[in-house]
């Protein structure tokens, strides 16, 4: 049990109204969460599992990884209340490291080659293109 | 390897050898790890479980450090033979009441254990005595990175490792310590303790992780937050917090020897008596009871070559491990008769508390106590 000490700005913004009727979604998900979960439409399904945000309610588990992006709403502010931060800084997975450089590389070309489009310098552009597309069968499974 | 393997062999962890083994029993970390766009084990269905579990076991085998392991289907494993599991923490509570689909792979040493298809599909677990939460990690980290080669893991640029609980989101890590802090708990400072710690972000529990009792004087501390700070980081902060418990620890140890030695005698002396000629014990008063005795073993009333025998009892007298041994079922009276058996047989070769030996909390090096003698 963790007990929260709560001014009255923080308690509205953690959507604390009536002290004595936490819903278990709070207390399993921290103060805040049976709300977020209500304010999201319940028919909402995850595309990859099915999963809807009232299963969310009644399990406190997720259906699967494409869930957070699906439910990324209602899950913020949970997150937030929840952990010391909201974004990951620890340990990236070799293979999410070198889609993310690739990612960031994409967005680079493609930056570069509006440039090139629009200033008219079609040698840079063409060659470009040929970076992007020899990028895009790299990334390709 | 076969599970009588496991249940002859005692933990490697258990063996109290790493630093600060007096306080900090053991030290563990664990790794969440799904795979990407598989439902989780929660609301995957059973065909599902079992494909997911095919998938990941060859590779978990494969690995350098699971060469002679043990490696089981929840469903090939007796209820018994899970709950042996759990009171040597091999398995959670929650990986015990599976069975179809999910499956538990661990070395013989018992210092690595990988649960399939618990709450996420990957629980990976390393255990080290002592205060060595830095080592386990690495041992962890080694692992995730062989396997994530393998295996294609369910993690977000933004929110990390993704879980099937939110809590678990980021790094997918729970570092814990079991500490024994007797000394705390008589001097009634516990409290004070668990409740500072709270308040930095730290959970403490009992015995079996969340929602358990403190028995035997033991707790268990860990981080509570996975997401926003990195895995050395959150490493090294409760590393930090869990040395100056045991600062306190050896405070208290201390104090009631100077102020409190008599009520301190009394406490040991029970202890001893009641270990030593009570036909039924039931396994929260073994433990209570067994932890004044190791906390005789810290301050030299008992001979420090007696602290084995005394911490395996602690695993020996769970119901699981007493009928497990005796090969048979057993309801609780009978239990508790066995139990007191098996205690006063190992108490046989203790010698009687000897309080002139007494006086110094070897653990710390701190300047020895003037003893009442």
């Amino acid at each position: 049990m963790q007990k929260v000490n709560l001014c009255d700005a923080c308690s509205k913004e953690k959507g604390v109204q009536d002290p004595t009727g936490f819903a278990l979604a709070d207390l399993l998900l921290g103060i805040g969460a049976a709300e977020e979960i209500e304010k999201g439409s319940s028919t909402q399904r995850c595309p990859v599992c099915g999963f809807t945000q009232a299963d969310f309610k009644k399990a406190g588990r997720l259906g699967c990884s494409t869930c957070y992006a699906t439910f990324t709403e209602a899950l913020t502010a949970l997150l937030k209340a929840m952990h010391k931060g909201t974004a990951h800084v620890g340990k990236v997975p070799q293979r999410a490291h070198r889609a993310g450089e690739l990612s960031d590389r994409m967005r680079n070309l493609n930056e570069s080659l509006q440039k090139a489009v629009a200033e008219e310098n079609y040698e840079t552009a063409a060659s470009l293109r040929d970076q992007i597309k020899q990028l895009e069968s790299d990334l390709a499974p | 390897m076969k599970f009588s393997n496991v249940m002859s062999n005692a933990g490697e962890w258990l063996r109290g050898e790493g630093p600060h083994h007096q306080i900090v029993v053991s030290s563990r970390v664990r790794l969440a790890r799904n795979l990407r766009n598989r439902a989780f084990p929660g609301w995957a269905k059973k065909a599902e479980r079992t494909s997911i579990l095919e998938l990941i076991k060859p590779h978990l085998e494969k690995l350098p450090e699971m060469q002679d392991s043990f490696s089981e289907l929840l469903q090939d494993l007796s209820a018994l033979e899970k709950q042996v599991l759990v009171e040597r923490h091999l398995i959670s509570r929650e990986h015990a009441a599976k069975s179809a689909g999910s499956a538990v792979i661990m070395n013989r040493r018992q210092t690595l254990s990988i649960m399939i298809n618990e709450e996420d599909h990957l629980r990976m677990q390393s255990m080290r005595s002592g205060l060595q939460l830095k080592q386990a990690f690495k041992l962890l980290d080694k692992i995730d990175t062989a396997l994530e080669n393998e295996l294609e893991f369910a993690y977000d640029q933004r929110l990390g490792y993704l879980t099937a609980c939110p809590t678990n989101v980021g790094t997918g890590m729970r570092a814990s310590a079991m500490l024994h802090l007797p000394g705390l708990v008589l001097s009634e400072l516990i409290n004070q303790v668990v409740q500072a710690v709270s308040k930095i972000g730290l959970a403490v529990r009992g015995l079996y992780g969340e929602g358990t009792e403190a028995m035997g004087n033991l707790f268990q501390i860990s981080n509570q937050t996975t997401l926003g700070e990195k895995e050395d980081e959150i490493i090294a902060r409760l590393t930090k917090v869990i040395e100056t418990i045991i600062e306190k620890e050896h405070d208290a140890r201390q104090v009631l020897i100077q102020k409190k030695s008599n009520t301190l005698w009394d406490q040991i002396g029970r202890a001893y008596g009641v270990l030593t000629y009570a036909h039924a014990m039931s396994s929260k008063e073994a433990l209570n009871l067994l932890s004044i005795i190791k906390l005789g073993i810290d301050l030299n009333v008992f001979p420090e070559e007696k602290r084995l025998p005394i911490d395996e009892l602690f695993i020996d007298t769970q119901p699981a491990h007493l009928q497990k041994t005796s090969q048979q079922k057993l309801n609780a009276e009978e239990r508790d008769h066995l139990r007191a058996q098996i205690i006063r047989a190992r108490l046989k070769v203790l010698p009687k508390p000897d309080i002139s030996n007494l006086a110094k909390d070897s653990g710390d090096g701190s300047s020895p106590a003037s003893s009442e003698q």
